[in-house]
């Protein structure tokens, strides 16, 4: 494998002022709690359906909670309390609330049953919940001897019609055209929604509602094209946004295979507040830790608003950090999909050899990680000829590189989301690309001194001075002043500040608890 | 090729005279397309059928051209995309001509001024900054249309307004409610509002643009803003279908909208 010379010194330095910077995030958020972390604990614990207004019941009895300051006992201990005052099991009770037939602060008042009590009959439950989602990932394990997954990079497409329906018609299209992934877009906003929705859904914008039951049909749609074709096809879904670790959950639930995840993504791009987003990342990503989900970052993002050739050591500075916090969601680095793109003006000489000093780069300063490269976009014009070949060099760079996940770009990019033959027409470029070119890495070697050689320490030595600065100064701060994509956030703006409150001498997250206790176990 | 080339008869090449003399001449009246000979009329399809894969999926997409009016279709590609879908490329000749010389395009701006042009521009004529208020309105949260615009960095090797001594500029970013973008076109006393539809699915944009235009006329402010819309799906001409002054679709760079905003507000 071409490999280039990587100064290990810099490297260290860089995963140094990482933890620097983990720390910092970890002490911000520290003895805090958000509304979409306690909806989650309620999710697990077996709640769902909707009232009559479509209002989710996990959002009913958090709003109850936190009106009678309840909430920061902790939903699982108030859940247990309501549950223990004996007239509702679980779904019972779920259907009572959305019936508005029972209010759980009264339910809590009736409850006698001591503190130890309360805790060791949650503990109880949350143990028999979380064996479902154990057992939800041992079962994507076997799927996943039994068929294979296709030789990486794996192919990933996108399906965006707003309909699940016909969505389940393109992805299985998808898969037999050689799609390894299917990736539902959600619709345009749903990052912004405080809830989940709930129920099939017809009608989206830019793409289709995450909800449980999208994701059971297309789940069940790709396990049953999956045996036809003999591949098992991993789903994605997007766990970002103000509802991040409850999708999570609905993902670990409804065997989700990849979930773009990414804190920094939604305080840049969405406006997400910082601390609710972080708090919700963290719960989120020990989710999907237990479940076995890989993560996707959104680094490649950056790119799009800034310049791909100047800002490229923010990409990798932002990896180190999202590494990091995600090895203290137990996330293992075999689950980390770090995202970068190939977003060089294609009208720079040699801006090829760039893209592969930082393709190269990457997976050598990620070694374990299945990384997720995204196609050029920025300057993709409309000319679908010439974009087909952009998206060619893309999977050029890409074979040589040895990424993991390749998202296909699409001719038809900057025009509407694919039609049917754009993804055909991606699947075949790619496939005919890393075909013919299977082995061409193992047979390079970049030139000491040379070019990408050059280029690769100068990103490298930019990175760790960048990951120094910021160590310094802090992650929150450097956001503040739009250290990222040059996009400044207010530590206190952003949507979503008010779902996050402090926790109280007693509180717990039993699923957080035994997550973590779990996988680092492990 | 080399000068000896025995094949190559280079002196007939050279000595025939002006060779533009010596081919047809395009018949403005009367423009068909072009494949490698003048009136030809070679178009390049490519198209889905919801049918089986098999020369039944071939015969019909032939038969689907021969009713668009094409002669002398050719399918010459096939593929199956599964779920009974066909993708089928094909070629066919156009027999109708377009009047080229009576066409008229709606255009913004008449004069693209350059980066210095344009400052010095406001400076002699407006004698103040021209302030701007962007932002892309409703759910849609791709900004990257807004930001070649407006970011310092902009687009194509332009620069955008930011950069213009000419320009104060406010990128409200994505998302935006058109009430929000309002208020701050009011509150920084806006000359022009610039707002960018990017990801449109049914037509999203079009209600977006029509609900901004109506809140302006509703609040009986929509004469004090120039309204410019850009995006992959508009033109000039939808624009002022929508109310707007002025559209600008895919491909424009921030000079050109610069030079409208000047040479408009110096009309008035």
């Amino acid at each position: 494998m071409a490999e280039l010379e990587v100064d290990e010194k810099l490297v260290a330095d860089c995963h140094k002022a990482a933890a620097e910077i983990a720390d910092g995030v970890d002490s911000f958020i520290s003895g805090l709690t958000t509304t979409s972390v306690e909806r989650t604990v309620i999710r697990l614990l077996g709640v769902n359906g909707v009232d009559a207004d479509k209002v989710p019941v996990p959002n009913i009895m958090v709003d109850q909670l936190k009106e009678a300051e309840l909430l920061n006992e902790g939903a699982a201990h108030c859940l247990g309390k309501a549950l223990l005052a004996g007239s509702y099991e679980v779904e019972g009770l779920a259907r009572a609330v959305a019936r508005g037939e029972a209010y759980l602060p009264d339910l809590i008042k009736q409850c006698r049953a001591s503190r130890e009590e309360v805790t060791s009959f949650v503990s109880d439950l949350v143990e028999a919940k979380a064996g479902k989602i154990k057992k939800t990932r041992q079962e994507r394990e076997e799927l996943k001897k039994e068929l294979s997954t296709g030789p990486r990079p794996w192919l990933y497409v996108i399906v965006a019609t707003g309909n699940i329906y016909e969505d389940v018609r393109q992805a299985r299209a998808a898969a037999r055209q050689g799609a390894d992934i299917i990736a539902v877009i959600r619709s345009t906003a749903q990052s912004l929604l405080d809830y989940v929705p709930y129920g099939p859904t017809t009608e989206g914008f830019g793409g289709t509602y995450a909800t449980q039951e999208n994701f059971r049909i297309m789940r069940e749609a790709l396990d049953e094209v999956g045996q036809e074709v003999g591949r098992y096809i991993q789903l994605v879904n997007y766990c970002s946004g103000l509802c991040m670790p409850e999708i999570a959950a609905l993902g670990a639930l409804e065997r989700l295979d990849m979930m773009l995840n990414d804190a920094m993504y939604g305080i840049l791009f969405r406006d997400i507040n910082m601390k609710r987003t972080f708090i919700d990342q963290y719960f989120s990503r020990l989710i999907n830790a237990y479940a076995g989900i890989i993560i996707n970052t959104g680094e490649d993002n950056y790119l799009t608003t800034a310049d791909s050739l100047t800002e490229a050591h923010t990409v990798i500075a932002s990896q180190f950090i999202n590494q990091e916090l995600a090895r203290r969601s137990c996330l293992p680095p075999e689950l980390m999909g770090l995202g970068h793109a190939f977003e060089i003006d294609p009208a720079l000489e040699d801006g090829f050899l760039l893209e592969l000093a930082q393709a190269q780069l990457v997976r050598q300063l990620f070694p374990e990680a299945p990384l997720k490269y995204m196609p050029p976009t920025k300057y993709m014009t409309g000319d679908i000829f010439q974009g087909h070949l952009q998206d060619g060099m893309f999977n050029l760079a890409s074979i040589i590189t040895g990424q993991g996940i390749q998202l296909l770009g699409m001719l038809t990019e900057a025009i509407h989301t694919p039609f049917i033959q754009d993804r055909a027409l991606s699947l075949d470029n790619a496939r005919y690309i890393f075909n013919n070119c299977r082995n061409l890495g193992q047979e390079l070697e970049f030139k000491s001194g040379g070019r990408i050689q050059a280029r690769a320490d100068e990103v490298l030595k930019e990175t760790a001075e960048m990951l120094a600065e910021i160590g310094k100064k802090g992650l929150i701060p450097s956001l503040e002043e739009g250290i990222f994509a040059g996009i400044k956030r207010p530590r206190t703006g952003g949507k979503g500040s008010d779902g996050v409150l402090e926790c109280s001498r007693h509180y717990y997250n039993p699923f957080a608890d035994l997550f973590r206790k779990e996988l680092s176990s492990q | 090729m080399k000068d000896s080339d025995p094949d190559r008869k280079s002196s007939s090449f050279h000595n025939s005279g002006n060779w533009q003399e010596k081919s047809a001449d395009v018949d403005l009246k009367q423009v068909r397309p072009y494949g490698d000979t003048l009136n030809d009329g070679q178009i390049q399809l490519s198209f889905t059928l919801p049918v089986p894969p098999g020369p039944e999926a071939r015969e019909a997409g032939r038969t689907l051209l021969d009713k668009l009016g094409l002669k002398e279709v050719e399918v010459v590609h096939s593929r199956d995309l599964g779920e009974n879908f066909t993708f089928l490329i094909a070629y066919g000749r156009c027999p109708v001509s377009v009047d080229f010389t009576k066409i008229e395009v709606a255009r913004a701006t008449t004069t693209t001024m350059s980066f210095e042009e344009i400052n010095s521009f406001i400076a002699d004529k407006l004698k103040r900054q021209i302030r701007v208020v962007g932002a892309c309105t409703g759910t849609d949260a791709h900004t990257v249309g807004l930001d070649a615009i407006m970011n310092m960095k902009g687009y194509a090797g332009e620069y955008g307004l930011e950069r213009y001594s000419g320009f104060a500029t406010w990128n409200l970013g994505s998302q935006v409610p058109n009430e929000r973008l309002i208020s701050k076109a009011v509150e920084v006393e806006a000359d022009a509002l610039l707002v960018s539809q990017v990801v449109t699915q049914k037509n999203v944009h079009v209600k977006n643009l029509t609900e901004l235009v109506e809140l302006l006329e509703a609040e009986g402010i929509r004469d004090e803003f120039l309204l410019v819309v850009g995006g992959p799906r508009l033109s000039h001409e939808l624009a002022l279908e929508l109310g707007f002054d002025a559209g600008f679709g895919p491909g424009t760079t921030p000079p050109e909208v610069a030079s409208y905003l000047a040479q408009k507000l110096a009309e008035e």
